[in-house]
């Protein structure tokens, strides 16, 4: 097995192992990225230098005996929005273009922690703002499976750069389906964990009631490896959770014998294509043959998740983008007066739909409309946090398909903004209610694109989920290494290409 | 409901936005649309219903109350558009009479 093609666990062993070099490893991610991402334009920032330094350092310490930390040598790529110091981090934004952050995010710090190694940074819609990663202001990201459609967003880059084998693992966020909606279009594992879960500090803030980082990855074991090395309490963030992660591996071969699995009658029908609708179905047919029992559920309030999401959302967002506004930091068009020159660089610096965003979320709080906009989204989010706990006193876990729809070419969707938003109709109700939710790959349409299988589980379950989607992947058999007439070129065939 | 174009300008106002005149009524027929899809929240009954603003019942979260050490006074300054050495500078704050404010 090429060793672009290998899980992060079998990289990590190996290099305990002794028996091929971190330098090696990362120099053939490097490489890979050199080959293709020119063509799937992932990357942001490739910290090249800095890799090889830190993978020699790892190699020493393999020769030398030292204890190494979990996933040493292995790389990683990282959403532009986490802090990382003295590496350039824009948010996908001109208003922070040559920013260069003082300190390192938390979830940066953990990933060091646990001996990974940075590639960079990768592509993301503009502060996290999109479903397709088309509102980068810096590049258009292609999805691995065909080159001329989106990967997904906003986690864009994350999803395209370990789909494209140009790294084994790599950190995204999820606001309301930013990890797991690029996950089910690329093939990948995405991870949103409970709100909480991981720490918010030092990540650019969307809509902090909702942001939350989590992992992506080509394997459900991998995903769960980097979810420990990146979860846990931090002072810091004064919304993390104090409860203990728990051993999310120990379970993870446990199997779904006996397992209730609740399809969301409201998350499917009407807007799901036929594609995503006919791999799905043989999903549920997998878990059944695996012993799962699939129960019908209904959460009654989930069609109003997408609206209270588009009003809660850009509410959070209106405030938390205030601070940019030429003075501390980034962009700064001049003008006579402060209030001109906040009102210029804001207007210069921000894309068109982050722009759409801030209005809706100002005009969403203002006065006479907060009891009608902000308030009622706030009330529909309760109800769908109660739907969520009905539910799970008749299933054990939810499922639905992640997204409606495969991924869609470049320019299908970027004049519509309700077509954009539709994207995240299936991802947005656990979202609100802040529990944890994945995508595991289930299958490719007739056209040969994935679809994902989203699974919803009770807060703080993320280790039920990723034993569901552990047993359903053994099953499900499913190649996550892209393949068709238009996907990024297979890595060189003297090493067998996959599995 | 639909935005109106002034209303339009004066949410760019509130948001410091700065858009152009052409832009006004484009972004109105957008917001409109936008704002018309999430007013569907309206439908639900829930005048009884306590909003919800985060998942989970954190309060009065605080910290050891310890001196640390904080960033780098000459690091963050350096990151600004404008700075004297000591202070971010930016233009004149308060206008004049006559500029009408």
């Amino acid at each position: 097995m090429s060793l672009v093609t290998e899980t992060a666990s079998g990289l990590a062993r190996r290099i305990a192992d002794g028996e091929v070099k971190a330098r090696e490893v990362v120099d053939a991610h490097l490489e890979r990225i050199e080959a293709v991402d020119g063509d799937v334009r992932a990357f942001l920032h490739v910290t090249a230098d800095a890799a090889r330094a830190q993978a020699d350092e790892v190699d020493r310490r393999v020769a030398a005996g030292d204890e190494l930390p979990p996933l040493a040598g292995v790389p990683v790529a990282i959403k532009d929005i986490f802090c990382t110091r003295g590496v350039p981090t824009t948010a996908g934004s001109k208003i922070l273009e040559g920013w260069i952050p003082p300190y390192d995010a938390t979830v940066v710090e953990a990933l060091r922690a646990a001996g990974t190694i940075s590639l960079g940074k990768v592509n993301l819609d503009e502060f996290a703002m999109g479903s397709s990663t088309e509102n980068s202001a810096y590049a258009d990201t292609a999805n691995p499976w065909d080159l001329g459609r989106v990967p997904g967003g906003s986690s864009g880059g994350s999803v395209a750069a370990v789909a494209g084998l140009m790294a084994p693992l790599a950190v995204g966020t999820d606001t309301g389906g930013s990890i797991r909606q690029p996950a089910a279009l690329t093939g990948t594992v995405g991870l949103k964990p409970t709100y909480g879960r991981v720490s918010r500090y030092g990540i650019v803030a969307f809509a902090s009631s909702l942001d939350q980082a989590g992992p992506v990855a080509r394997t459900v074991e991998d995903t769960a490896l980097l979810h420990t090395a990146i979860s846990g309490h931090d002072p810091r963030d004064s919304t993390s959770l104090p409860e203990d992660v728990g051993d999310v591996l120990q379970d993870l071969r446990k199997g779904v014998e006996g397992l209730k699995v609740g399809v969301v009658t409201e998350l499917q029908g009407e807007g799901y294509e036929t594609g995503v609708e006919q791999a799905f179905e043989a999903g549920l047919h997998r878990l059944e043959s695996l012993g799962a029992e699939i129960v019908e559920v209904s959460l009654p309030h989930a069609p109003y998740g997408l609206p209270a999401y588009y009003l809660v959302a850009p509410s959070e967002a209106s405030s938390n983008l205030a601070r940019y506004d030429g003075t501390l930091y980034g962009l700064r068009v001049d003008a006579s007066t402060a209030e001109e020159m906040n009102a210029r660089t804001r207007a210069e610096g921000f894309g068109p739909e982050v722009q759409r965003r801030i209005m809706i979320g100002t005009y969403a709080l203002s006065a006479g409309y907060f009891d009608a906009y902000y308030l009622q989204a706030s009330k529909v989010r309760r109800l769908i946090a109660q739907d969520f706990e009905a539910a799970f006193a008749q299933a054990d876990v939810l499922t639905s398909p992640t997204s409606p729809t495969v991924a869609f070419p470049f320019d299908s969707k970027t004049n519509d903004p309700i077509a954009m938003y539709l994207n995240d109709i299936a991802t947005v109700p656990a979202s609100l209610a802040g529990i944890p939710a994945l995508s595991v790959p289930c299958g490719l349409d007739e056209q040969g694109l994935p679809v994902g299988m989203q699974l919803m589980g009770p807060l703080l379950a993320e280790g039920l989920l990723l034993r569901v989607a552990w047993a359903f992947e053994q099953e499900a058999g499913f190649d996550p290494i892209p393949r068709g007439d238009r996907a990024a070129p297979a890595p060189g065939s003297d090493d067998g290409g996959g599995s | 409901m639909p935005l109106s174009a002034d209303e339009v300008r004066h949410v760019a106002m509130l948001a410091r936005l700065a858009i152009d005149e052409e832009q006004v009524e484009h972004l109105a027929s957008e917001l409109s649309s936008i704002l018309e899809y999430a007013e569907q929240v309206g439908e639900v009954a829930a005048a009884e219903v306590e909003p919800m603003t985060h998942p989970f019942p954190l309060e009065n979260v605080l910290r050891p109350d310890d001196p640390r050490d904080t960033l780098d006074r000459d690091e963050l300054l350096a990151q600004a558009p404008d700075a004297d050495g000591n202070r971010f500078v930016v233009p004149r704050i308060v206008a004049d009479e006559e500029d009408g404010g």
